[in-house]
């Protein structure tokens, strides 16, 4: 340790990680070569040629989906998009890991886990278009709609395990049987700063709550590096909370899927939470609204575009089991499919009706809402001129004469296409929110 | 038929706790201390003991644990009730209550509710150090998505307490804190009054004096008073902040003509605001004087050696009826 920090350290410049203590956990090298790993192999010997390709194809899906909801913001057709490219791997190998009933707490990154949880693309599109806040029902997929205020979403996940707890606990006091469940909190290393997530921790470790924290190191949170965010990589902290931490290779589907399965193994049989730290990479840009341009080398992301999940399981799947390019072509041709439906529901959705609002405010009746969305009645009605059918007034986001959505939102609409969707120019998509927010 | 016994409003708040968990093997309570100390207003001493330490949770030491945890319980089916140990504290959940706790029904097209309840012990006057003493209302009561109940009496407190926890929307009791020791006839076969409306506690015909909570007591005296020079003053307890009771007070100040609403909270963005405002709306023509608020000055919780120049007292509600009957 220096006696007194340089002049530089004190202008705030970068600091550097310690060397990781925590082993990095791969099971498929970066050329795609299968890797022995005396804990967690075992955790994937039943995973044949078959389920590979069944991971591939997933992957590969959500990639074009990702690309498609990226072009329709830029088309005007969504308010932001939060891209996951790069991140196939962790969220498909971790959400593979799940049984129908485990519940999942996703940020709003999880594109791949939603549809994974069977989240149709409307459904989950209609977040990004400004129609819904939620999208889905988390009672139909086990899954909680996306969190937007960073962090919020690890505490409930920790609230749900310990719910899931006492369920089985009650259940063996009266001798019934139960099918063990686990939970799962996804959340991105800049969110790990949060100290709702150190709260959620503290409470699962106390509780010994079938949780497991996972976070997609994707290196960046915005434009703030992960260095900046911690000292050491996140797996480590678990050991200060009292439970175990695992760091795997991020962009290894495999790795990624025996370490949540033994993770989530564990959680369900009792034996407390775990901290899964998934170390990938966000490819593309924060959202449609960010500009990686201003704060990250190329050289960097040329580095990372070599590791990508995809490329390595196919050359896996190619040497090792020797799926030649028939399959390929036809999960691009599934995927474009799958993409051209998206869009073509995208384009078919329109705004919802505004009074509908009222309705979910409160589960119970509510006088002040009532008296609001009478006086909107009301004052609705007193456009019966303008507008024939005596519905919502119009307003900006409304449907064309000719029945067409128009771009939703004022902000984005008539902005210009940007010509890599990864790489906004200035003063196009960065003109709008800079993030999330 | 029970009879009814007196108690002190914490003890009520206890039977009422009580009695909820009995009804409900989903109710937990959690929070800080609540256990084998029984809180540090003791208000659920006991329950520990005889529900088990799985029914009332020691939590660790931090609130958007607390109320985040709560959350996900709730969505598991549990009814969570969380206390929080005092109102200056809340704030380290006020992300978990506004932005989590009130919308999670919306955003979720209501597919799910939850049910969590959140004590809050509140109010001044109680000679403490900073952060003890903080009327956090308005805050929360301009949020859509949680109720806001606040009651003045045990027999309020008791039946409130259940109310909150049955109520499938999030529900905030604020507790008088300074009123924990105030004793009350608690009837606890007679069903409770609908928590979300407004009570004449004593009826007037010259002017209305709306309070809560805290207030209420000294809000009576101060009619009291009144009548000593000959004023008729009408005094109603709000009970619910949100939503607001308009219609009981409309019919009152109809009937009066004036009306002084008091508060603890600083005037300035408080809910006499919104009080005052509203019925200005309703009742315009049928005013003699504009809604006045008496409320606490636009400064921080001050020590606790001049805190009762700080928090509205009797004379500072009668004088702000001098200046009602004065237009
Ligand atoms: C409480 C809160 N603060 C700030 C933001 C704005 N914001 C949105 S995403 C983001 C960065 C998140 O980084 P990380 O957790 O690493 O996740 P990633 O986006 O990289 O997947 C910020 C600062 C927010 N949504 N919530």
């Amino acid at each position: 340790m220096d006696a007194a920090p340089s002049l530089k350290a004190a202008r705030g410049a970068a600091p550097r990680a310690p060397e990781p203590r925590t082993r990095l956990v791969r099971l498929l090298d970066r050329e795609g070569a299968l890797l022995e790993d005396a804990d967690f192999s075992p955790w994937v010997a039943d995973v044949d040629a078959e389920q590979l390709r069944g991971l591939y194809r997933s992957m590969a899906l959500a990639r074009r989906f990702d690309e498609e909801a990226t072009n329709l913001q830029r088309q005007g057709q969504l308010v932001l998009w939060a891209p996951l490219r790069g991140q196939e791997a962790a969220q498909v190998g971790s959400v593979r890991a799940l049984r129908p009933d485990d519940h999942v707490f996703p940020t709003y990154r999880e594109h791949a886990v939603a549809i994974e949880r069977g989240v149709a693309a409307a459904e989950l599109l209609g977040v990004f278009r400004g129609h819904a806040a939620g999208g889905w029902k988390p009672s139909e997929h086990h899954m909680n709609v996306y969190s937007i205020v960073l962090g919020s979403q690890v505490p409930h996940a920790t609230g749900y395990a310990m719910g899931v707890a006492m369920d089985r606990r009650a259940a063996e006091a009266e001798g019934r049987e139960v099918e063990p469940t686990a939970v799962i909190a996804y959340f991105g290393d800049g969110t790990s700063t949060q100290g709702e997530v150190h709260e959620g921790m503290v409470f699962a470790a106390s509780y010994d709550a079938p949780v497991v924290f996972f976070v997609q190191n994707n290196q960046w949170a915005i434009s703030v590096p992960f260095s900046t965010q911690s000292r050491v990589p996140l797996a480590e902290r678990a050991a200060g909370y009292g439970f175990e931490g695992v760091r795997v290779d991020g962009n290894d589907v495999l790795g990624v899927l025996a370490v949540t399965r033994w993770a989530m193994d564990r959680a369900r049989r009792g034996e407390g939470p775990v901290l899964v730290e998934a170390e990938t990479y966000r490819l593309g840009a924060h959202t449609t609204a960010d500009d990686p341009t201003k704060y990250r080398d190329r050289e960097d992301e040329r580095r990372w575009a070599q590791l990508d999940p995809l490329v390595r399981l196919e050359a896996h799947l190619r040497t090792r089991h020797g799926t030649g390019d028939a399959f390929f072509e036809d999960v691009a041709r599934a995927a474009q499919d799958y993409a051209d439906e998206a869009r073509a529901t995208v384009l078919s959705l329109s705004p919802p009706r505004f009074e509908q609002f009222f309705d979910t405010v409160y589960a119970e009746p509510h006088p002040l809402v009532e008296e609001e969305r009478a006086w909107y009645r009301d004052y609705v009605a007193g456009f019966a001129d303008a507008s024939p059918d005596g519905q919502d007034p119009p307003a900006d986001g409304a449907p064309d004469d000719d029945g067409a959505p128009a771009a939703p939102g004022a902000p984005t609409a008539g902005l210009t296409v940007a010509a890599d969707p990864d790489r906004p120019a200035e003063g196009t998509a960065s003109g709008t929110e800079e993030d999330l927010a | 038929m029970t009879e009814p016994t007196t108690l002190t409003l914490g003890r009520a708040v206890n039977s009422g706790l009580r009695r909820a968990m009995e009804e409900d093997p989903k109710v937990l309570l959690m929070g800080e201390d609540i256990g084998s100390l029984g809180g540090v207003y003791r208000v659920t001493e006991g329950l520990k003991k005889d529900f088990g330490a799985h029914r009332v949770l020691d939590t660790p030491l931090g609130e958007a644990g607390i109320v985040g945890t709560a959350v996900g319980l709730a969505l598991r089916g549990y009814r969570p009730v969380c206390e929080i140990q005092f109102d200056g504290f809340t704030f380290p959940a006020f992300n978990q209550i506004t932005t989590q706790l009130a919308k999670m029904h919306n955003r979720t097209a209501g597919d799910v509710s939850v049910p969590v309840t959140i004590r809050i012990p509140y109010g001044g006057l109680i000679g403490s150090v900073e952060h003890h003493s903080e009327s956090p209302e308005a805050y929360f009561a301009h949020t859509a998505g949680l109720r806001i109940l606040t009651p003045s009496s045990p027999q309020d407190a008791y039946w409130m307490t259940q109310q909150a926890i049955a109520c499938e929307d999030p529900v905030i009791v604020l507790e008088p804190k300074r009123r924990y020791w105030l004793k009350g006839e608690v009837d606890t076969g007679r069903p409770g009054t609908d928590p979300f409306s407004a009570q004449v506690l004593r009826p007037g015909e010259d002017a209305t004096v709306v309070a809560w909570g805290p207030l209420v007591p000294v809000a009576l005296a101060a009619a009291e008073a009144a009548a000593e020079d000959g004023r008729s003053v009408e005094v109603i307890d709000l009970r619910s902040l949100s939503p607001v009771d308009f219609d009981t007070l409309e019919d009152s100040v109809r009937r009066t003509g004036r009306m002084v609403v008091a508060h603890e909270a600083p005037t300035f963005g408080g809910l006499g605001g919104e009080i005052a405002a509203r019925l200005t709306e309703r009742a315009f023509y049928a005013l003699e004087a504009p809604v006045l608020r008496v409320g606490a000055f636009h400064l921080p919780y001050p020590v606790a050696a001049v805190e009762d120049q700080y928090v509205p007292d009797l004379d500072r509600i009668l004088e702000a009826l001098d200046r009602s009957f004065a237009y």
